[in-house]
């Protein structure tokens, strides 16, 4: 790649072919492992070659990758993760745009998933010169010394769950059908997944792996840059009423943002779970704006006909989001890919908030202004 | 009239060609896609499924008083058998309701009727999108069989769009698809 940069710069003058050399020369110092691969389009054939391990042999993984844990993650049948990035030498995120963080080309993500102790599947989405992203699943073996690309269509039956339910490793569709549902294609690396001020009662929260990568981690060692002072300095927290409703609005967040938002291709239902920074932080959440006392818009399979909203204040067994979070029937389940069993911890987080939500307050309330004027941020 | 008077309405009429002109590009442009959208529609089968067959003279014949409105919500059907041996998928004579190891589908409303239309909450993007995917509304869940999105969904981006003008101004018709059923294994 260098090379190919050098050599098409040299047509264009000698200018550019100084900084063309500057560059490449720049690229060969940076890591061994990223000189000798080039950016391809297409996924290599084994997980070791995307280099995510030092020694593949003894799983150790390469120290120059850093390991994070966002602090609302997504449910995945209970499976346990680790991730890591791997930002190119000398690179930068940039965060001008606190809602759509740019990656420079060459970025890497690794997410592992483990069940019983076990590695099962291992996902890998890469930064492409054009400024796409790449997404690959690699498939464990059974003792665990070789991890080979999945089909695009993905993997049926990867991991028995029980009562007749098993892991699906996703295709290529199902992960773009949630990364790219939102600009910022990158779920779990962003302000509010990273910020400093962690909520303590996220659910299915991890504790944070060394070196504990979060905004002020990565400001400090010059790995984000542009990010808004504000954001800093005010690290973001979903704003509500209690400590609960921060809880349930952050898994929304983390579970449901990526489609229903404003910014994507879903925009077009007004329904937004998602937590936005910029201007109007100190806005009442949308999901408080944009599911609390508001009519649904479809219609699922087998709806009862008193389910007319998306969460009506103090009825949780009337609100179509939670009776769609609590259904697994393949026309009705919400999220629609990567989960066959109910997230029974979110159900109790979500009922309960619900519960809380006092309607006359709330419910005449269409613009949900009233959830801001109740407190401040726990 | 007045010479003056007359010279007038000439001057107006002269400056009024061009914009008419180009209304009428404008318009024949739009009406250029859909009707490649008519005919792309027509050559890629989307009638055969999704506009119910009768029984005419000489034979079931498309119901085009019904034109791509789906399966007839008033059509009453038995249980359909289960997929048994090399036999395992049935369809009823109107073409638009399937049954097979999948469970049961139903074609859907392709017109832009407001209620009970597929598409009524659909944008361009997102039509694009389910037929390159095969998820209902470009993300949601998995549409069924014998729906041929992995065929469709390689038409260009063009084609697809002209499909879509096409089906946003064909006459609508009230026709809510019974829900499709899931096989339970
Ligand atoms: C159900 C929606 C969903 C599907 C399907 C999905 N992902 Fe993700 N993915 C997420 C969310 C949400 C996060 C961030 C939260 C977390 O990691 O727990 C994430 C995180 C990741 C990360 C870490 C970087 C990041 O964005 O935070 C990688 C790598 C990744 N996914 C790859 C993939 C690949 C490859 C596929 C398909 C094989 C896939 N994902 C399918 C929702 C999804
Ligand atoms: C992969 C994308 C995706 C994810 C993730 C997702 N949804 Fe959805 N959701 C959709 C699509 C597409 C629709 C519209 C079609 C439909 O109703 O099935 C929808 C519709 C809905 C509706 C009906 C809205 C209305 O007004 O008609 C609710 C409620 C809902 N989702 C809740 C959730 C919740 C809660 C989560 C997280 C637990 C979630 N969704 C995650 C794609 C997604
Ligand atoms: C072989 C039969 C068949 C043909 C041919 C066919 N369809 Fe379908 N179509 C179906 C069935 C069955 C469904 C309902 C599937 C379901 O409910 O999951 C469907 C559903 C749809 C949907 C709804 C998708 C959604 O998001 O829920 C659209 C749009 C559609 N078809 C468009 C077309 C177009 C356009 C053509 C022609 C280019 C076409 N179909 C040709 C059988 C067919």
């Amino acid at each position: 790649m260098p090379v190919l940069s050098e050599m098409r710069t040299r047509r264009i003058g000698r200018w550019t072919s100084i900084i063309g050399v500057a560059l490449a020369a720049i690229a060969l110092l940076g890591s061994a492992a990223a000189a000798r691969r080039p950016l391809s389009r297409s996924a290599p054939e084994l997980l070791q070659e995307t280099g995510l391990y030092a020694d593949f042999g003894r799983h150790q993984v390469d120290p120059r990758h850093l390991e994070f844990a966002p602090q609302y993650p997504l449910w995945s049948d209970g499976a346990a993760k680790k991730r890591w990035i791997s930002l190119p030498a000398r690179a930068a995120i940039d965060g001008s745009n606190p809602d759509v963080w740019a990656f420079p080309a060459g970025t890497r993500f690794w997410k592992e998933f483990s069940f019983g102790g076990r590695r099962i599947e291992t996902r890998f989405m890469e930064r492409q010169e054009d400024g796409t992203w790449l997404y690959a699943a690699y498939e464990w073996n059974e003792d665990q010394s070789e991890a080979r690309l999945v089909s695009e269509r993905g993997k049926p039956k990867a991991f028995d769950l029980g009562g007749g339910r098993s892991h699906f490793i996703p295709s290529v569709n199902d992960c773009k059908s949630c990364h790219q549902g939102h600009p910022a294609q990158v779920l779990g690396f962003g302000a509010l997944q990273l910020s400093s001020a962690r909520d303590p009662n996220a659910i299915h929260g991890e504790p944070m792996p060394a070196p504990g990568v979060d905004l002020q981690y990565l400001v400090d060692n010059k790995l984000l840059k542009r990010l808004p002072r504000a954001v800093l300095e005010n690290p973001p927290v979903i704003h509500a009423a209690t400590p609960a409703e921060r809880t349930a609005l952050g898994y929304l967040h983390g579970n449901c943002g990526h489609c229903h938002n404003d910014a994507g291709s879903l925009r077009n239902l007004g329904f937004s779970l998602r937590h936005v920074q910029g201007p109007a932080r100190r806005d009442a959440e949308r999901t408080v704006a944009t599911a609390v006392g508001q009519p649904v818009k479809g219609r699922f399979p087998g709806q009862a006909p008193d389910a007319k909203l998306r969460v009506e204040p103090g009825q949780p067994e009337r609100s179509v989001l939670l009776q769609r979070m609590g259904s697994r029937n393949p026309l009705v389940q919400m999220p629609p890919v990567g989960t066959v069993m109910i997230d029974d911890e979110a159900i109790r987080l979500v009922t309960q908030w619900i519960r809380d939500l006092e309607a006359p307050v709330r419910s005449t309330e269409a613009t949900g202004k009233t959830a801001q004027t109740k407190g401040e941020d726990p | 009239m007045k010479a003056s008077r007359i010279l007038l309405i000439a001057a107006a009429v002269a400056m009024s060609v061009p914009a008419i002109a180009l209304a009428q590009s404008k318009t024949s442009a739009k009406s250029a896609q859909v009707k490649r959208g008519e005919y792309m529609t027509m050559v890629s089968g989307c009638h055969d499924c999704h506009t119910p067959l009768k029984m005419g003279a000489n034979g079931p014949e498309p119901d085009m008083s019904r034109m791509l409105s789906g399966h007839p919500q008033d059509m009453q059907l038995p249980p359909a058998p289960g997929p048994t041996g090399p036999w395992n998928a049935h369809v009823a004579a109107t073409l638009t309701a399937w049954a097979g190891p999948w469970g049961v589908s139903y074609t859907a409303n392709l017109t832009p009727d407001p209620e009970t239309g597929v598409l009524r909450d659909f944008t361009e993007q997102q039509f694009i999108q389910t037929m390159r995917t095969g998820k209902h509304q470009g993300q949601g869940r998995q549409i069924l069989p014998p729906m041929p999105w992995p065929m469709i969904g390689k038409m260009t981006d063009q084609d697809l769009k002209a499909i879509f003008a096409y089906l946003r101004q064909i006459p609508p018709v009230k026709n809510k698809v019974p829900d499709p059923i899931i096989a339970t294994q």
